[in-house]
Parts: structure tokens; sequence; C-alpha cells
């Protein structure tokens, strides 16, 4: 026996291929994930997508523009009410069509009540994930319940709103649906200080949330990260501050900003951001104009008949700050009535592509807390 | 010194918790008002088949045909808009025709002979109501529709949409009496050209639209053509010029 071969005993290890989905509650929709684990070591995780594809933008080129509101409610079903304003608002710029002054108010009101309630329901969620079955999020459901019964009274359904329309709001909001607004906008503090005493500085959370799922500041810039996961990593852009659009230069606000970028960043952004949403509101619901019509005369009869609006030849590009990030529809028109082309720019689908980036190196538990902190819903990632 | 103890704070969300627990029963609103402690007003839950949850008066469901008086008196004139911009295509309209193919006139309006609406396919979306220009159509809020089979029992035919104004004005009342304000204005309008010849008697009047408009013409009167993309802007329901 030579001296070279080395004699100590030897243990074989193999890497483990686990698939996690598509039929997973964690995943949060129909999502695969191919996680390659050495022990429970990430070392390669590969993102399988594509089960909730129902072809929404080739449906909309033989649809009229009014035709499309429908569809986009179903993209992000939390959020409904901003998908809406983000296409009302490319409609707008492809057509030069001017918004009634209450109609934007309402639209500004409408989008931060969306905030609060994504942003509750996606804490609750991540809770869930981290194994706190059921408490944290029936909380923040409870308070979604009373915002959805808000966009019920104005919209005539809770998730399905279908409400923005291009130069306002299709309805005007009804009688008393201020008052009720301000009783939630007045209640929602206390509700985000329970929230915080049972979540913010628990030490379960610390552990499960801190220096996981790190994702650095020129990673996410170079992948085009927009929403509170950018914020979170420390980037200061906000669309609603970038952009001006709507009411959002009249009202004070500020955009919190992360440090380190990990989980626990990405979950306190998104409280102090609801904070900063009624601020917001508070001030949108003193300042909405009671005079002015909720929808300018161009955009009602576009409503009445979508088949005469024919928008000019040409594109355009329409985004808003979505709760989960930059939301944007590209609009080219040939002249017809219907788009000639209809892109959407999804929110969740681009921030779910740094998903490996920030789970290599990690243990299997914390892929499920990280993809929870992104924020996705599948039927936008898939469309 | 107690944010350095670990686990305090999981014990003070903890209290969170047992406050939320005690706001759930009667005694514990109690424990909480003698304690001071401000309650946030949870959602009591519903319980659903014995007791209803109230809707809001806009909270919409599936579309409806609207009429006055009697059922054969719809105001549906199967213009076929709501056909052509319904999203997910669920609406399929037949105009009432005679043998000659000529469409049958009712008071001086054209009639849907078939009017089927797949609510299997319908998304709720209440584009159908803002495009119909006769008001004939409106939402419902009727929700308990479960069936086992979709094709027999979710595709509703014209005699299981229709209902009447009254019960239209018992579900939504601000949106109806919006509705019969803007139908009574409108019939104001029409009527004045109606009295100036009242000797076109409706009944048997002649279809006015040439039999090449097509069942997309609306029975405008007052247009001499054929306008196969433009809506009709009101129900003149005897045609003047005839």
């Amino acid at each position: 026996m030579s001296p070279e071969i080395d004699t100590r005993p030897q243990v074989e290890t193999q890497t483990l291929e686990v698939n996690l989905g598509p039929q997973h509650p964690s995943t949060h929709g129909v999502f695969r994930m191919v996680a390659t684990l050495d022990g429970e070591t990430v070392i390669r995780l590969k993102p399988v997508m594509g089960y909730m594809h129902r072809n929404h933008e080739k449906i909309a080129e033989g649809l009229t523009y009014i035709g499309c509101f429908p569809y986009t409610d179903r993209l992000d079903y939390f959020c409904a009410m901003t998908n809406n304003l983000a296409l009302a608002v490319a409609i707008e710029r492809l057509a030069g069509i001017q918004v009634s002054e209450r109609g934007e108010y309402i639209r500004v009101i409408m989008a931060e009540l969306t905030r609060l309630v994504n942003h509750t329901a996606v804490t609750g969620f991540l809770l869930n994930d981290m194994g706190a079955f059921g408490t944290p999020l029936l909380y923040a459901f409870r308070e979604r319940e009373k915002i959805l019964d808000l966009f019920e009274a104005a919209s005539g359904s809770r998730m399905m709103c279908n409400y923005v329309r291009p130069g306002g709001v299709r309805e005007d909001l009804p009688a008393g649906w201020v008052e009720r607004a301000w009783e939630i906008v007045r209640a929602y503090p206390k509700f985000l200080d329970e929230f915080e005493t049972l979540l913010t500085k628990n030490d379960i959370i610390l552990q499960r949330t801190q220096q996981v799922g790190k994702l650095p500041q020129p990673l996410a810039v170079s992948a085009g990260i927009t929403g509170p996961m950018l914020r979170a990593s420390g980037v200061n852009y906000d669309i609603r501050k970038v952009d001006g659009y709507s009411v959002y230069p009249r009202v004070q606000f500020k955009v919190p900003l992360g440090t380190v970028g990990d989980v626990y960043d990405r979950y306190l952004i998104r409280i102090l951001e609801m904070r900063e949403s009624l601020k917001i509101l508070e001030q949108a619901l003193q300042a909405l104009p009671t005079t002015s019509p909720s929808i300018s005369p161009k955009g009602a009869a576009m409503g009445k008949a979508p088949r005469t609006f024919r928008p000019p030849k040409g594109h355009a590009y329409g985004r808003i700050e979505a709760p989960k990030g930059e939301l944007g529809f590209f609009l080219v028109s040939d002249g017809s009535p219907q788009p000639y082309r209809y892109r959407i720019r999804p929110p969740s689908f681009i921030n779910l592509t740094v998903l490996e980036d920030m789970c290599l190196g990690q243990k299997v538990a914390d892929v499920i807390v990280i993809l929870g902190s992104i924020d996705i819903v599948l039927c936008e990632v898939d469309r | 010194m107690a944010r350095r103890l670990v686990g305090f704070h999981v014990l003070r969300g903890m209290g969170v918790t047992l406050k939320t627990f005690c706001e759930t029963y009667p005694w514990g609103r109690a424990v909480l008002r003698v304690l001071r402690i401000p309650s946030t007003n949870g959602l009591v839950t519903i319980e659903y088949p014995e007791v209803k949850q109230q809707h809001s008066e806009r909270f919409r469901y599936f579309p409806f045909l609207v009429y006055d008086g009697t059922p054969d008196d719809l105001r549906c004139v199967a213009c076929k808009i709501c056909e052509q911009e319904c999203p997910p295509q669920c609406i399929h309209i037949v105009m009432e025709k005679d043998a000659q193919g000529r469409p049958v006139k009712v008071h001086g309006r054209t009639l849907p002979a078939q009017f089927d609406i797949d609510m299997s396919i319908c998304m709720s979306c209440r584009i159908c109501v803002d495009v119909c220009p006769f008001d004939a159509i409106e939402m419902d809020n009727a929700y308990e529709l479960s069936a086992s089979d979709r094709f027999e029992h979710m595709l509703f035919d014209k005699q299981r949409l229709l209902k009447s104004n009254e019960y239209f004005q018992q579900i939504k009342p601000t949106e109806a009496s919006e509705v019969d304000q803007r139908l009574a204005a409108k019939q104001k309008k029409t009527a004045a050209p109606a009295q100036a010849q009242p000797a076109s008697a409706a009944p048997s009047s002649p279809p006015a639209a040439p039999p090449g408009a097509g069942p997309a013409a609306p029975p405008t009167g007052r247009t001499p053509g054929p306008q196969p993309t433009g809506p009709p802007r009101a129900p003149q329901s005897p045609p003047p010029g005839a």
C-alpha cells in the first residue's frame, strides 16, 4: 500500500433536487421552484412559471380599449384598482385624454387604499410562510375586509373592481362613502400599531428574517427591480415621486428606504409605506373636490361607446407605482378601436427574476420566506 | 433592559392575540371595558346560510333584462351592442323577424327573439350595462346560483333573464331612479315630434330601416341610412318619419 492514498473513511455526499410546488401553499399560486440542495443549503434554484398563463396580452388585441379593463382586474387580484389605473394612464397618454379633477383624487384614494390592502395582506402571508399559521394573516385579512367593503360600495365588486376609466372613474362615489373612508383612515394607525407590537420586534421574526435573502443594491438596480423591494435595498426610486403623475405632487409624503435589503427590511418598508399611504389618504380625502364631475366628458363618451374610440396611430407607455412595483402598459395603436399591441410590464414577474440570487447559500426553509417577501401574484407573473 | 430580554417581545405580541381573543366574546369585551383597554372593533363572523351579508347597493353579479309593466314590454331592442362589446363574448342575441326576414316591431321597437347569456363565462364586468343606450340590461345581485350542470343551468335564456323594473327599483333604488328619470326625459323629448304627427300609428308601421341595414341598425327613424358603427342615441319609440 503506497503512502499517497488517503485511507481515512470518506463520506460520499450528493446534491438533492427538490421540487417546491407547483401545487404548494407557500408558492402563492401555481409556481414551481426546482431547488438543488447540498445538505440544507440551496446551491441552485430554477423557477418554473407559466402554469397560470391566460393569454391576456393577445386577447386584448381583439378587444376594445375599454374591454381590456375587466381583464386587468385579474392580473394582480389584490390590486385591481391600481391595475385599472395603470391601463387608464397608458390610454390617456395614447389619446391625450384629460382627467377630471375629482377623478384624479378618487383614483389616488383608491390606489392608496389598494396599497394598504396589498401590504397588509402580503405581510400576513409572509408571516404565514414563516410558520405563524393564521393569526397575523387573519388580522391582516380582517382589515383588508373593511377596505374591500369600501371598494364594493364604490365599484360594485370587492376584488374585480373594473372602476377606473380613462378620464376619471366609471361612477362617482356613492353617498356617505367619504365618511366611511375617513373612519378606516382614522382607525388604521391603531391596527398598524397593534400589528407592529405583534411582529416588528418579535424575536422569532428577527431570527428568521434579518440577514436573510439579501439583495445588494447594484443587483437590484441592474435587474430592474422596482417597488418596496428596491427601496428596501436603499434605492430611492418611487414613481409617484419620479413621474409625479396624478395628484401625487400635491400631497406630502415620504419614501421609506431600507439599509440592508434583507427580508426584514422588506417587511418594515411595507409597514412604513402603509403609514405614508395613510398620510396621502388624509390629504386626498381632505382635498377631494365636490363640484367637478368624476369623469371628463371625453372619457364618459368613450365608456358609453367603446367602439367609437379610435386613438391616433402611435404608441404610449403608461406606468404607475403599483403596490408591488412599477406596473406599466405599453400600447401600440394603428388607429383602430382595438390595440395593435398590448404589453404589460408586471412588477411581480420582474421582481421574481432575482429569486435565485437571493436564495443561493441560504437554507431551504428560508427560500419560502424569501419568496414571500418578494410579494408575487402568479396571475400577474404569467398573465 | 426589557429590550434585551429574549422573548419579551414575543410575550408582548401574545398580549395582542389575547386582547383579540377577548374581543371575540361578550365577556371578553366586558373585561376590556373594565381594564379600559380600547377595543379595535373586530369583524363579526356572518353565519352564512342562516344570516346573509348586507351588500352595498352597487354590488353586481350577473346581468338581467329589465321590462316595464308586462314581460312582453321589455326595453331591449336587440341592437346587439352589448353582444359586440361583451369582453368574454357571453351574450347571444337574435332579433325577432317575420317570414319575410324583416324585423318585427311592437310599439315601434324591435324585439329580441332570443337573448342568452352564458353565466359560466360572464365575468360581471358591467360593460354591457355601461354601453346599453336603452338601459335595458342591468346588474343583478342574486348570487346563489350554483348548479350541477353548466349548460342546462348556467345558460340563461330570455325568460330567465327577464325581471321587472320594480325588482330593479327594489335592489338598486338609487340607480333605478336615475335610470327612470333619464328614460322619462328621453320620452318627453321623443313625445314632442310624435304629437305633431298623430296619424302615424305605431304597431302597423312598416320597418323604417331598409332591408340592407342589418340587425345592428337601431330603430331611430331619424337616421336616413344604415349606421352600423354609431350607437343609437335615444329610443324614439314611434318612428316619426313613417
